[in-house]
Order: C-alpha cells, then structure tokens, then sequence
C-alpha cells in the first residue's frame, strides 16, 4: 500500500547519500520495526514518507497513486502520519489544543482523556499544561504519540517512541502499540532499538548506512542477534572480538 | 448614545456586551457619554484638566471598573489624564481600552496618561486593549502612558494588548515598587502592513523584597516596526525578571534594547530576549496533521500572543 521505489536523499553537494536506493513495500495492517545504527537513516526515511524531505531520486506510491511531489499537508490529509524523534514545544498552545488540532477538531474531552491514558498521563493533570518548555522530554514524547493516536491513519510511523520514556510508561505503551495493531487497519511502522517494540513486529527492517540491509521476522532477528553477540563487531581488542580482529588484521 | 459600531468597539476592547456592571466611565469622541458610581468606587471628572478621578474605597473586595475610550470620527486628537485611587487592603479589577473606528482621511489620535497609586497590601488587575479599525487612509495613534505606585505588600498585575489596528504608537510604562510590592506585566503585541510600535517599560524596585516580572511577546509582520525598551532598576533587595520574546516575519525589523540596572548588592535581575522567525519544525508538526503552511503559521501565533 505504501510502496518506496529507488529512494536516495543526499544534502549538500559531495557529501555521502544519507539514503542510498532504498526500496520497501509496506502492506496494509502490518507492524513494522526499523531498527539499526545510529545515523543509519532511520529518520530519515519516516521524513521521506511524511513530505518532510524530498528524496533526490526516487518514487513513492501510495495506493497506487505517485505522492512523490505530493507535500507534507497533502500526505496528512491521505493518512499518513509521522511521530516525530524530537517533537517540538509551542508556546501558548495547550495539550488540549495540540489534540484536538491533531483529531481534526473532533476530539472531545473524553476521548483526549483516553488518549492520554493509552500513552500513560493522567488526563487531568495534563490536558491544561502547556505544550512549552515546562513539560520534561518524556512527557512530550508521549504527548506527541498521542496526537499520532488521535489520527485516522492509514500509515503510522512513529521515531523511536520509547526515548525517554520510563519503564511503567513504556510498558503501557507497548501495550497501546499491540491493541491498535489488533483492533484498527492502520499500517504502523516504529522505529526502535527496544526488545519489548521488536516483539511487535510483524517484519524488521535493519537499516544501516542510507540501506535496507535486511528484512527479516523478529525469531531471525534475535537468533541473528544472539550469534553477532559471540562475534562482537566492536572493532576494538575486546575479549568477544578477539578472534574477529586478529582475522582482520590478518 | 451608543450606536452598533460604538458597541463592537466596545466589545472588542472591554469585552462588553452592552452596559457593563459596576462602575464604569465611557467616553466617546472627546465627551463623557456615560457614567456609574457605586457604593464604593467613585469617578469624578477633573477640573484642572481633561480626565476623571477613580477613586476605589479602602477595603473594596471584587469590584471591577471599565473605563473604555472609543473613538468614531476622522481627525480627532483626544487627550486624557486619568489617576486611579486603589484603596488599602482592596482587590479590584479595572478595565481600559480604547477603540479607535477612523473612517476618514485624518488621523485620529488619543493619548492618555493612566495613574495608579495602590496603596498598602492592595491587589490591583489591570487590563489594557488598544483596537483601531476603518477603512479610510487616516492613521489610528495611540499613545498611552501608565505610571504606577505600588504600595508595602501591594500587587498589580497588567496586561496590555494591542492586537493589528493601530498604526502609530508609542507605550510608555514606568512603575516603582515599594516594600515587598509585587507585579506582574503582560505585553501582548501584533504589527502588521507598516505600523509602528515602540514600547518603553521602565521599572523601579526601590522597597526590599519587591519583585517585577515581564513577559513580553510580538509578533511582527510585513514591513511593521517594533521597538522595546526595558529597564529593571534594583535598589534594593529585590527580584526582576524580564522575558520578551518576538516572532518577526516578512520585512518587519524588531528592535530590543534591554537594560538591567543593579544598584544593590541584593538585586538580583535577570533578562531573557530572543528574536526569530517561527521554528520550522512546529510548522512542520502541524502540516503533518493536515494544517496548509498559513494554518499552521495561524495557529502557533494565536497561541504563542495567547
Ligand atoms: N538535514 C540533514 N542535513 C545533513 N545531514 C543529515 C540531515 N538529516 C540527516 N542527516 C544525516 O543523515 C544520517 C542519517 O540520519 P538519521 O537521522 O536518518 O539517522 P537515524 O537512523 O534516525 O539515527 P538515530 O538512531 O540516531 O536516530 C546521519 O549521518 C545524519 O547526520
Ligand atoms: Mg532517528
């Protein structure tokens, strides 16, 4: 349903691809999990899917439809929503306000309750609060989940939703991802590095380097996972890695 | 009389529906066009000058007084002297506005001086909205000066707002602080097309522990002009803070001079300022749940001059 032909994004003349020709097809009522390295490229693709970056090549479809040219409020307005890493304050403008701009002015105090109860606040101590800078980075980081929540997607991608977030919260909040994911035909894509979120997922996808490097079930995952433990890639002269390196050097 | 243009005027800058409660003064081009007194505020008219004597019994507990200034003629220049009695120990609110409706080529032009004295351990909140509209080429100037004394243990608490409307402006605001006195400044201020405004809040913290915090936020547009001016005087020992904040857009230039004067071992004083555009990515988070550009843009205004 949401389709990434040949995507490459390059900033800046000269500089390496931040993405480098990825192409995924994302089908409808899936949970997907993006994990990888730090500066793999995770973000920015969840940009390219939003219109907030324009991919230097590349085509994206949309149930069939191109979207490529197709701007951030267009995106929206087909159901595509996007949680960001590091979402933004605002001054002035209150939790209440932010969900009901996010629920296309349809919430009501009910539901906004309810939708902070799914990301763990209580409602009444936050409904009123500022979305400013008095707010601690793990309450905004669930505050912006929620206004995620209060769409109609039919594409959900969220920015490693559990930075920041304390183990209570997270736990509820796993629990919200698993109960959309059974009851709504939204498709969710989450970017993450969390065991509880890969236990999600229906497909991983490791990215690295501007690339898809692996599509896989999370079993493979961990199975992968446990046996790169034996065989640190940490480069260094460490006792796991030992043998690697030698090869290396060799 | 008041006609329906006298009345949207109203509305907008003192919130009134029709004739408010309490007590009240509203004058219209230049004349007294209505008066109440109660019980225990009284307003008399000046006879040295052009202007009114508000006079707030000792005691008095949540009153409010409106003294809205609307203007409906081209070419008018209106000036008033206004000195406000807040008496010991009362909690009052007080309403002003002006409203300026120029339909012609004229400008039409009200200045006003505003004087408070609040006395001991009283409790004053004090609303200012300025509004101009009309079509014609005539500018709307307005230009205010408050000068308020602030009683031991008093608290004010202001809110100035002047949202589009007026062209031409210059807010003057001076304020000494007494033993322990308190207040708080709200300046709420939007320019557009190619107003000017020039806002000037100088205060005095002359009384141990008294503390003064301004929160200051602009907005300017097209090819408007702001200019602030703020100056914390501590003499003693004492608290300030002053925040201002401005959003400038299009060719409009801001410009902020901050001063803080420390004249006292124990003042301490602070000041925060900062200029920019709107963030690109609050307008970014609000595209992605189906706001256009100027929504978005809208939004983070109204809520950031909230
Ligand atoms: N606007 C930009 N300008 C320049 N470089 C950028 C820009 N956006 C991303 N990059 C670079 O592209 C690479 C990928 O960044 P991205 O944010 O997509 O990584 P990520 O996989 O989300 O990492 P993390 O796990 O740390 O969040 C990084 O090296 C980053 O510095
Ligand atoms: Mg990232």
């Amino acid at each position: 349903m949401l389709e990434l032909k040949n995507i490459s994004l390059n900033v800046g003349k000269d500089s390496k691809d931040i993405l480098n020709d990825v192409s995924f097809d994302f089908d409808s009522r899936k949970l997907y999990v993006i994990t990888g390295p730090n500066g793999g490229g995770k973000s920015s693709l969840a940009k390219i899917i939003m219109g907030i970056y324009e991919p230097t090549q590349g085509q994206i479809l949309f149930e069939g439809e191109d979207i490529t040219n197709h701007d951030i409020t267009q995106r929206a307005k087909l159901g595509i929503g996007y949680a960001f890493q590091q979402p933004p304050r605002f001054k002035g403008i209150k939790v209440r306000d932010l969900l009901k701009m996010a629920s296309g002015e349809t919430a009501d105090y009910k539901h906004m309750c309810a939708l902070l109860q799914d990301v763990g606040l209580c409602s009444q101590d936050y409904i009123d609060r500022e979305v400013d800078d008095s707010l601690s980075g793990g309450e905004l980081k669930r505050i912006e989940i929620a206004t995620i929540m209060a769409r109609d997607l039919k594409v959900a991608v969220f920015d490693e939703p559990e930075a920041g977030i304390d183990l209570w919260s997270f736990q509820k909040l796993a629990e919200t991802f698993k109960n959309i994911h059974e009851k709504h035909d939204t498709t969710i894509v989450i970017i993450s590095h969390q065991e509880r979120i890969l236990n999600l997922a229906d497909e991983v996808i490791v990215m690295a380097d501007g690339k898809v490097k692996e599509v896989t079930s999370k079993e493979n995952f961990f199975a992968d996972l446990e046996r790169e433990e034996l065989d640190c890639m940490c480069g260094l002269d460490c006792s796991k890695g030992v043998d690697k390196n030698v090869e290396l050097i060799g | 009389m008041l006609n329906s243009l006298d009345n949207e005027l109203l509305e907008t800058i003192a919130d009134l529906h029709e004739i408010p409660m309490g007590a009240y003064n509203i004058r219209k081009n230049g004349q007294k066009e209505g008066r109440n007194v109660t019980a225990n505020i009284d307003i008399v008219s000046k006879t040295d000058k052009d202007g009114i004597d508000i006079i707030i019994k000792p005691g008095t507990v949540g009153e409010s007084v409106h003294i809205p200034v609307i203007m409906s003629a081209s070419g008018l220049n209106d000036t008033v002297y206004n000195t406000f009695e807040i008496g010991e120990g009362s909690d009052v609110f007080i309403v002003a506005g002006c409203g300026i409706h120029n339909p012609g080529e004229e400008d039409s032009e009200h200045d006003g001086v505003h004087e408070f004295f609040v006395r001991k351990g009283a409790k004053m909140k004090y609303v200012e909205k300025h509004y101009g509209e009309g079509g014609g080429k005539g500018k709307r100037i307005m230009n205010p000066k408050t000068i308020i004394e602030v009683e031991e243990d008093g608290v004010a608490e202001l809110e100035m707002i002047q949202i589009k409307g007026v062209d031409d402006t210059l807010r003057e605001t001076e304020i000494r602080l007494h033993k322990n006195a308190k207040v708080v400044v709200t300046e709420r201020l939007l320019t557009f097309r190619d107003q000017f405004a020039d806002s000037r809040i100088v205060i005095e913290l002359l009384g141990e522990g008294s503390s003064a915090q301004v929160i200051s936020r602009s907005v300017a547009q097209d090819d408007s002009v702001q200019k602030f001016y703020f100056n914390l005087v501590g003499k003693n020992k004492c608290m300030g803070h002053v925040e201002c904040d401005s959003i400038i857009m299009h060719n409009a230039k801001v410009y902020s001079t901050p001063e803080i004067s420390a004249l006292h071992e124990d003042a301490n004083l602070i000041h925060e300022a900062a200029i920019g555009k709107i963030a690109s990515d609050q307008l970014i988070k609000l595209m992605s749940l189906g706001m256009t550009e100027r929504e978005a843009e809208d939004r983070i205004l109204a809520g950031f001059l909230h």
